[in-house]
């Protein structure tokens, strides 16, 4: 059966370019990019392209670009690294931030931190007036994610950055979401730091990076090596780092027909869906909110079976029921927002990627209805639902 | 994640509906992630002739009702009242660690059926003869 990806805001398929770029590096071009012999220092000029096309990307300059090994280590340097040399003691982050800065954050939390979490309105909004009134003379931090994975929602982070700036506060962004996908422009956006991850815009898994505006105070958090001018211990991950360089290109290169294309595909499941299946909402933002992303809520299924059933018919999708997580908890985005129990454990998450044609949407929207009927024939609230309107 | 035989009642559940003059009607909700599985049984003879019932929730929820329906039908109260969460999990070919609570809903919510009916027939045969009553503890004896 033709296999449809709907989760490439799980991960991406690393581009054949991408992956024709890679494989020098690791048996021909094997040095390590520290040694001073000619392999090494072959290595170390790959490296220092790839930081430069990253830079390009974000609009930093390649000075300000520490490779790490994804998106959770970049947010943990950006809260830790910054935190371990602060006399100043209180963190600010929302209560939709991937696990990565929440549990970090609560982690510091533990170590002798306090902690603010804000919350956000029920489209996933973070109100800039909140970051204000929690910024404290103790705050050295505001971590605000650009754009969620869950539900899309892009956060109004050249504001809060100005009130982090006015405030003499630190200011990072989690952008794994956003970086390769979407326009993100460092200045434009006034942060101080930024995490980004290859794997979320067609290069390979393991490599990331945390832009850091030039005179951020930041240590390593793990020590060893002292590569990245010290500020990141480990040997470079070459093979990685020249992937994510070529997909970096790659994405300027293709930025606006990347948004267009998904966006348009987005748009039409939007307007079909409702007239396909009956008692769904579409959660988070209608305007500000990414351009391949789409979650909903299909009532009385939960969110596990129907994910299987649609594995079943050939498509790979994702939800945030609590039945589908190890905890056995409702996304804590869910949550957030306030969406109920039922609506919850009935969530779907789209997200759409370039490779993805309009007929796969249509297989989709052919498929759907069908699946959502045979587990809502099963469930006992969709029958009292109905015994309620007779 | 799951063994063919979960899959299999999962994507073909046995049994589903629900039945209008049920004898014996058992509802429960899982507390662990606000799911819920109702269901129906018919009885003569103090044997279950038929099982149905309409579940919300996960893969093995919906598997462990199929099961569930399976093997209770053409058992006696006494025996379908034996069933445990345990049972069914192995009739499964096993569960994933965090699914198990899935099953414990569906022996619940079959022995709240047999519940059912037993309140509605209080002079039935059954009630004398098995002085304990209706089996509350699962297999390693814990209370449900
Ligand atoms: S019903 Fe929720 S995990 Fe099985």
């Amino acid at each position: 059966m033709k296999r449809t990806y709907f989760d490439h805001a799980a991960t991406t398929p690393t581009r054949p370019e991408v992956l024709e770029t890679m494989l020098p590096f690791f048996n021909q071009q094997y040095g390590n990019a520290s040694s001073l012999h000619q392999e090494g220092q072959a290595a170390a000029q790959a490296i220092e392209r790839a930081r430069s096309q990253l830079a390009a990307l974000i609009g930093a300059s390649s000075k300000e670009i520490i490779f790490t090994s994804g998106g959770t280590e970049s947010d943990n340097t950006a809260l830790k690294g910054t935190g371990v040399i602060s006399k100043k003691k209180h963190l600010i982050v929302s209560a939709i931030e991937h696990h990565a800065v929440l549990f970090t954050a609560k982690a510091m939390e533990k170590m002798g931190y306090t902690l603010t979490v804000l919350p956000v309105d029920s489209i996933g909004k973070v109100d800039p007036d909140s970051v204000k009134k929690a910024i404290q003379p103790d705050t050295f931090l505001i971590s605000v994610m650009l754009a969620n994975n869950e539900i899309g929602t892009i956060q109004p982070i050249r504001e809060i950055s100005s009130i982090a700036r006015e405030a003499g506060v630190l200011m990072h962004t989690d952008a794994v979401q956003v970086v390769g996908n979407y326009p993100v422009n460092v200045e434009e956006l006034g942060c101080d730091m930024l995490s980004l991850s290859a794997h979320k815009f067609y290069g390979p898994k393991g490599v990331g990076a945390l832009y850091v505006r030039k005179g951020t105070p930041i240590v390593a958090w793990m020590d060893g090596g002292e590569q990245e001018h010290g500020k990141r211990s480990g040997t470079y991950n070459t093979p990685g780092i020249v992937g994510a360089g070529k997909a970096a290109e790659l994405a300027m290169n293709e930025m606006q027909e990347r948004i267009t294309s998904v966006k348009k595909l987005r748009d039409y499941l939007l307007t079909e869906l409702p007239k396909r299946v009956e008692d769904i909402r579409i959660n988070g933002s209608l305007t500000d909110r990414l351009p391949n992303n789409i979650h909903l809520s299909v009532r009385y299924v939960e969110g596990e079976s129907l994910l299987l059933y649609l594995d079943d018919a050939g498509f790979a999708v994702s939800t945030g029921s609590a039945c589908s997580s190890h905890s056995l908890k409702i996304s804590h985005v869910l949550q957030a927002i306030g969406l109920d129990a039922v609506a919850s454990q009935g969530s779907l998450r789209i997200t759409l990627g370039q490779e993805n044609s309009r007929e796969d949407i249509d297989r989709f929207l052919d498929v759907l209805p069908k699946v959502v009927g045979d587990l809502r024939a099963i469930s006992p609230l969709f029958k009292s639902k109905k015994q309620e309107a007779r | 994640m799951y063994t063919e035989k979960v899959m299999d009642h999962f994507r073909n559940p046995r049994n589903v509906g629900v039945i209008d003059n049920a004898d014996g009607v058992g509802e429960v909700g899982n507390p662990v992630c606000g799911d819920m599985m109702t269901f129906y049984i018919k009885v003569k003879d103090h044997t279950i002739t038929d099982v149905k019932y309409q579940t919300f929730g996960c893969g093995a929820a919906i598997a462990v009702s199929s099961m569930i329906s399976e093997l209770a039908i053409g058992k006696t109260l006494e025996e379908a009242s034996h069933l445990t969460n345990n049972m069914v999990a192995e009739a499964l070919g096993g569960l994933p660690e965090q699914k198990y609570h899935c099953s414990n809903l569906g022996a619940d919510a079959l022995h709240k059926a047999i519940e059912d009916y037993l309140s509605k027939h209080s002079d039935t045969l059954l009630k004398k003869e098995n002085k304990q009553g209706i089996n509350t503890t699962n297999e390693n004896g814990r209370e449900k």
